[in-house]
């Protein structure tokens, strides 16, 4: 029994209670424990990365309950992989926010917390229901971070997304319970197995469950045609909890990739690959649609905003083409535009706030302080999400195009993300020299909020981590590979989760047993 | 008994998804309940419809309720009142905030005025 595996859940969820319990407590204390709770959780993460690594996946059976009756926490390479990419981004946020941002709003550092517990809980999951309950987790502490500072266009924003994600739950519990029904159980791993012996007149159902599953995904993922609601929230949302959502649509994108190879995987006989043909047109139109809102974006933050429906759609790219590399692509792709969109995030709110009224408008404006460093911030942002050699985005990219060079779908791809790529260096480019060289007056005053050396250090430390994805390609790519062959055989983590000797589980799930 | 449950749960979803796509907050929130409650209901109809059968194991049962879907919807019931709940609170801090219960958050441009005339 590995303990290990609560503790990414169990930790931020103790630490935001009692921060909620002492919420009268210094602003200095409140910090100080989530700071704690972050570093922790980034060590647990690398704790539980340095073990799944061996290739064998973690299970942790809560309560001892075991699987398939129980529920149980399952890391593998992917999960772990996740785990960690959230803990850097919560680090870095949580450093921007201490220097002050986060007094303004209230109960900041639990509902931090409850976020964090609610991502690191759908990574964990091995099991659908609770999917379902750690995505309602993080999405009720979304919407009340979405919404510090109640400011009007936060609370229209926060309205109908929380409206949206509302029926989409809806329909996730429908998708949920039609599975139940079909297969007569919701650990991932068992439904792996049984799927493959569905009864003949029960194949539609199991269809229409799994699309529905992608459906609701699609939403949490900005999949286009259901990504409209994301550039008025992530706009609008205060810029470190835009940042820290970078990841929020990531989670979508690895419920896609959970389903999509271990349900309905390739050994999942005749509802194999159900949503191969859906993926691909609508993750190249999202691509699209993304990088031209972005070129017509008329703030720092929509630009931003509009990357993020744009990374997502090659994630999906990639992860279409299916095939090894093209997972080991899309995962490298994941990491590189998490950190590359929160700092674009951060730098886009640091000169909004140095151009007094204008904010991050991209339009004409007065002349800003350290225009020259905030400017190579945003170039670095810039260039990095567009793909410019030799920075990450490029190398990610070119994953990407590599591993699409053998599918049926080599032109449509290679022209859409080549396009893409010039429309959001155009786009990054239009953005950047309107705000920091279309300038009016000479020398303004001190902003009313400097940029502080801590806000520099979270910036800093994005830009590292974004460095870092190129100096350590070479392991990185290796441990993605990995991963992605890990994918491709679910037949480890099912055997990991269910045990090798499992007989009595094996047969086909026939309805109304219980009769 | 399935073909009531499916009719009924049919014409409660229709009523929520007419209410969710209103123009207004309350409507909206109105019907994402209703919507919720019919999903409840085929969360238990999944796990087949049985009457009078117990969902623990007893001595005398001849059959058994399948005890799984019962509690799978509470749960669901928790959480759907809750989002409801918090739904509905920041449906009227908006109308307070912004004077206008439209889901856009600002009354709609009504009539098209005369060419010339703004």
């Amino acid at each position: 029994m590995n303990h290990l595996l609560a503790l990414p859940i169990v930790l931020p969820a103790f630490m935001a209670a009692l921060l909620l319990v002492m919420h009268r407590a210094p602003m200095a204390m409140a910090r100080g424990l989530s700071t704690l709770a972050t570093l922790g959780l980034f060590a647990a993460a690398i704790a539980v990365l340095a073990q799944a690594e061996s290739g064998t996946p973690l299970v942790y059976q809560v309560g001892n309950w075991p699987a398939p009756f129980g529920i149980v926490l399952v890391a593998d390479r992917l999960s772990a992989f996740m785990l960690l990419l959230t803990a850097l981004l919560a680090l870095a946020v949580l450093l921007y926010t201490v220097q002050g941002w986060d007094a303004r709003g209230q109960y900041f550092h639990p509902l931090f917390l409850f976020q964090l517990m609610g991502l690191n809980g759908a990574f964990l999951s091995g099991d659908l229901f609770n999917l379902f309950v750690f995505f309602e987790i993080l999405l009720i502490a979304s919407y009340c971070l979405a919404l510090q500072g109640l400011i009007v266009e936060r609370l229209r924003a926060t309205l109908q997304y929380a409206a949206i994600n509302i029926a989409a739950s809806s329909v996730f519990l429908i998708a949920v319970s039609l599975l139940y029904g079909v297969m007569g159980t919701l650990n991932m791993a068992h439904l792996a197995e049984r799927i493959a012996h569905v009864r003949t007149e029960d194949v539609a159902l199991a269809r229409t469950a799994g699309l529905l599953l992608l459906g609701v995904f699609s939403i949490k993922a900005a999949l286009f045609p259901l990504y409209f609601w994301l550039p008025a929230v992530y706009s609008n949302a205060p810029a470190p909890v835009a940042a820290l959502f970078s990841i929020m649509t990531k989670v979508g994108v690895y419920a896609i990739i959970r389903i999509t190879t271990l349900i309905y995987g390739v050994e999942a006989g005749v509802v194999m690959e159900l949503t191969s043909p859906w993926l691909l047109p609508c993750a190249l139109i999202t691509l699209a649609l993304g990088a031209l809102g972005a070129f017509g974006a008329g703030r720092l933050a929509m630009l931003t905003a509009y990357l993020t429906i744009a990374s997502v759609g090659t994630i999906l790219t990639a992860v279409a083409i299916g095939g090894a590399a093209a997972f080991s692509a899309s995962l490298y792709y994941l990491a590189h535009s998490t950190i590359a969109i929160a700092l674009l995030f951060l730098v886009g709110d640091l000169i909004g706030r140095s151009r007094g009224d204008m904010t991050d408008q991209i339009h004409q404006g007065p002349q800003i302080r350290r225009a020259a460093a905030l400017g190579l911030a945003f170039l670095f942002a810039g260039a990095t999400v567009a793909g410019v050699p030799p920075l990450s985005g490029f190398l990610a990219k070119f994953m990407v195009l590599q591993s699409a060079k053998d599918a049926i779908a080599t032109v449509p791809v290679w022209t859409v993300m080549v396009t893409t790529s010039l429309l959001m260096l155009v786009g990054c480019a239009r953005a950047g020299s309107i705000v920091l060289w279309n300038v009016t007056e000479p020398l303004p005053v001190e902003p009313a909020h400097a940029p502080r050396a801590g806000e520099w250090m979270a910036l800093g430390a994005l830009a590292a981590c974004s460095l870092l994805l190129v100096l350590f390609a070479a392991p990185i790519k290796r441990y993605t590979d990995e991963t992605a062959a890990q994918l491709l055989s679910p037949a480890s983590y099912v055997d990991a989760v269910l045990g090798p000797q499992r007989d009595g589980l094996v047969r086909p799930h026939t309805a109304g047993a219980f009769r | 008994m399935e073909l009531m449950i499916a009719i009924g749960l049919g014409i409660i979803t229709a009523c929520g998804l007419y209410l969710v796509l209103r123009g207004r907050t309350f409507p909206v929130v109105l019907g994402l309940s209703l919507v919720s409650y019919a999903v409840n209901l085929f969360i238990l109809a999944m796990g087949r419809l049985a009457a009078g059968a117990p969902p623990i194991l007893s001595p005398e049962a001849t059959g058994y309720a399948d005890p799984i879907p019962q509690a799978l919807v509470l749960t669901a019931i928790v959480i759907s009142f809750g989002m409801t709940g918090f739904l509905m609170a920041l449906a009227v801090r908006t109308w307070h905030q912004t004077g206008s219960d439209h889901v856009d958050g600002a009354e709609p441009a009504t009539v098209s005025r005369p060419a010339g005339k703004s």
